[in-house]
């Protein structure tokens, strides 16, 4: 068996969440080969050999692959996965975007958001935004799957020397091209990294008082996220939203300010340590998960929490 | 331009699913069905684009048991022009649905296809990439605008570190995110004359596709459960809790 891993990266480092995939594929067994395509991204091959786990890493620099696009990264995933039995990728918007688009050319199924390995062809996925775990079999002859990196505990980011390998393939698709980013700035840990998480809901009531949560985040070194509603509201961008069609986070330590917990946003965030809930509603269906719940006025709580922790 | 829109019918978002008994899938039995949140979103903004008079037809298209009609009645009300019902076993997988709405498309033609980013019964996220494999056009998944110019297509993308914009060559498929547009409720007139639109039924065999899964469920869990937590009377309490009972934080 040999399994070919999509490396996720920005072309200057290898996220985090790479090494929860390598760690999935590690649970399968077999050959690791991680596939850095982007360009000028040599940097990120030199990190992916020092992965542990890694047997080889395959470089693909292009100016086609800059952006990740599904169309020429799938058709160098489907020419790289010759004789692979399984082809991984994280849970990511990239993974999400590129792997169907490489299970489809391959004329297979893919298992989407793996939280666990059974077996090497039986996996367990969430399925109706977290509310039952379903347990499947694939009888496919490529096994095709996105894995939920807060559900692997990632491998070692150094202590291992791969050898790194040139492909020179350029797939390179005329009917699309990259126009224009906005990317968020932020100078806190990446939400789903993040040790601990700070999250605003509509309670908040404005993208203002956000700055209270900041606050907070700062102290604890921790991630802001938000829900659904605080998004759509307006309040903050839409990469902050944790949730079925957010972010899946599991930090150590959630504290959910002004959220009432509707069933979207529990899928993305129950599986934290420990739940903190901040809302004046006692009936809130957050209290419900929440290990800790404070009945209180977020607008007094909140200032006082930051106070407690410096 | 004619845009093909695919729509599924799934349990309404606001029901709390339960796992049968003997643990074998989740209990559907007396649900509450509807359709899928961003499948209305992608029915939304096909009629949004033929009201700015981009699109010429809308055709709404689902694939499963006789029932799924409710949901293509309901995307007819919304302003789809015409519907067309596959009939298939329950639930097929993502490449048959894929396999399937190329066979459509082949015979529509469509310069644009609509699909959600996924349905939240199997939170799969798939059929549309899959479906832009198998037609081998381009693709722009998660979309929270699109713009139309031409023969080109402008769409900005929900991505983990923000907003994407491609410019992608037509016919393309697209898969929308919650955020495109604020889907409109279907009016009284709107639900009567949807009842006398046109609604075609074709069968996956007709189509030449053999709908099977080679992923099989073998058994359904309910998630573990969390133990009940405490309610504290004070941040100070929460504070001490946190510090000397969870110690997660220092």
């Amino acid at each position: 068996m040999s399994i070919l891993v999509l490396a996720e990266h920005d072309n200057q480092s290898l996220k985090p969440v790479t090494l929860s995939v390598i760690a999935a594929a590690k649970a399968i067994g077999a050959d690791v080969t991680l596939l850095v395509a982007g360009h000028q991204c040599g940097e990120v091959a030199e990190q992916a050999a020092q992965v542990v786990g890694v047997q080889k890493v395959l470089l693909a620099d292009a100016p086609a692959y800059a952006h990740q696009l599904a169309e020429n990264v799938s058709q160098l995933l489907l020419e790289q996965a010759q004789g692979c039995s399984h082809v991984l990728a994280a849970a990511t918007t990239t993974g999400k975007n590129v792997l169907p688009r490489v299970a489809a050319l391959l004329g297979v199924n893919q298992v989407s958001d793996v939280l666990a390995i059974e077996a090497p062809n039986r996996f367990k996925r969430a399925i109706y935004a977290g509310n039952a775990i379903a347990q499947v079999e694939s009888d496919e002859s490529v096994q095709v799957l996105t894995i939920r990196g807060t559900a692997f505990d990632p491998v070692a980011a150094t202590g291992n020397s791969a050898t790194i390998e040139r492909v020179d393939s350029v797939f390179e698709s005329a009917d699309v091209s990259f126009s224009h980013e906005a990317l968020a700035k932020s100078d806190r840990p990446e939400l789903t990294a993040a040790s601990i998480v700070v999250s605003g809901g509509r309670g908040l009531g404005n993208g203002e008082n956000f700055d209270m949560l900041y606050k907070v985040a700062d102290k604890l070194g921790a991630a802001v996220g938000a829900s659904r509603a605080a998004v759509d509201a307006g309040y903050v961008p839409n990469d902050m939203q944790v949730g079925q069609t957010g972010k899946l986070v599991a930090p150590e330590l959630y504290i959910a300010v002004g959220i009432s917990g509707a069933i979207q946003h529990l899928a993305g965030m129950k599986d934290s340590k420990v739940i903190v809930a901040i809302n004046k509603d006692e009936e809130a269906p957050i209290f419900q998960v929440a290990d800790y719940g404070l009945v209180a006025d977020l607008f007094e709580a909140v200032p006082e929490l930051e106070n407690a922790i410096s | 331009m004619k845009l093909l829109v695919a729509v599924k019918r799934v349990i309404d978002y606001n029901v709390k699913v339960r796992v049968k008994a003997d643990r074998s899938d989740v209990d559907l039995a007396n649900v509450k069905m509807a359709l899928n949140p961003f499948c209305e979103i992608a029915v939304e903004e096909a009629v949004r684009l033929k009201e700015q008079g981009v699109a010429s037809e809308v055709v709404v298209v689902s694939i499963g048991g006789k029932a799924c009609q409710e949901q293509l009645r309901t995307a007819l009300a919304l302003g789809a022009d015409r519907a067309i019902q596959v009939e298939a076993p329950d639930s097929p997988d993502a490449l048959s649905v894929a396999r399937i709405l190329a066979k459509i498309a082949e015979t529509e033609q469509p310069g644009l296809i609509l699909l959600g980013k996924q349905a939240i019964d199997s939170d799969n996220n798939q059929t549309g990439q899959m479906l832009a494999a198998l037609l081998n056009r381009p693709q722009a998944t998660f979309a929270s605008e699109v713009k139309v110019e031409g023969e080109h297509l402008l769409v900005t993308r929900e991505v983990d570190g923000g907003l994407q914009t491609l410019k992608l060559t037509l016919p393309a498929v697209v898969t929308t995110d919650l955020r495109l547009n604020e889907p409109r409720y279907a009016s009284l007139p709107n639900i009567m004359k949807a009842k006398k639109k046109p609604l075609e039924v074709k069968t996956a065999e007709d189509l030449g596709v053999t709908v099977g899964s080679k992923i099989r469920l073998l058994g359904v869990e309910p998630p573990a459960e969390r133990s009940a937590g405490i309610k504290v009377g004070s941040v100070a309490e929460l504070v001490e809790k946190l510090r000397n009972e969870a110690k997660v934080i220092a």
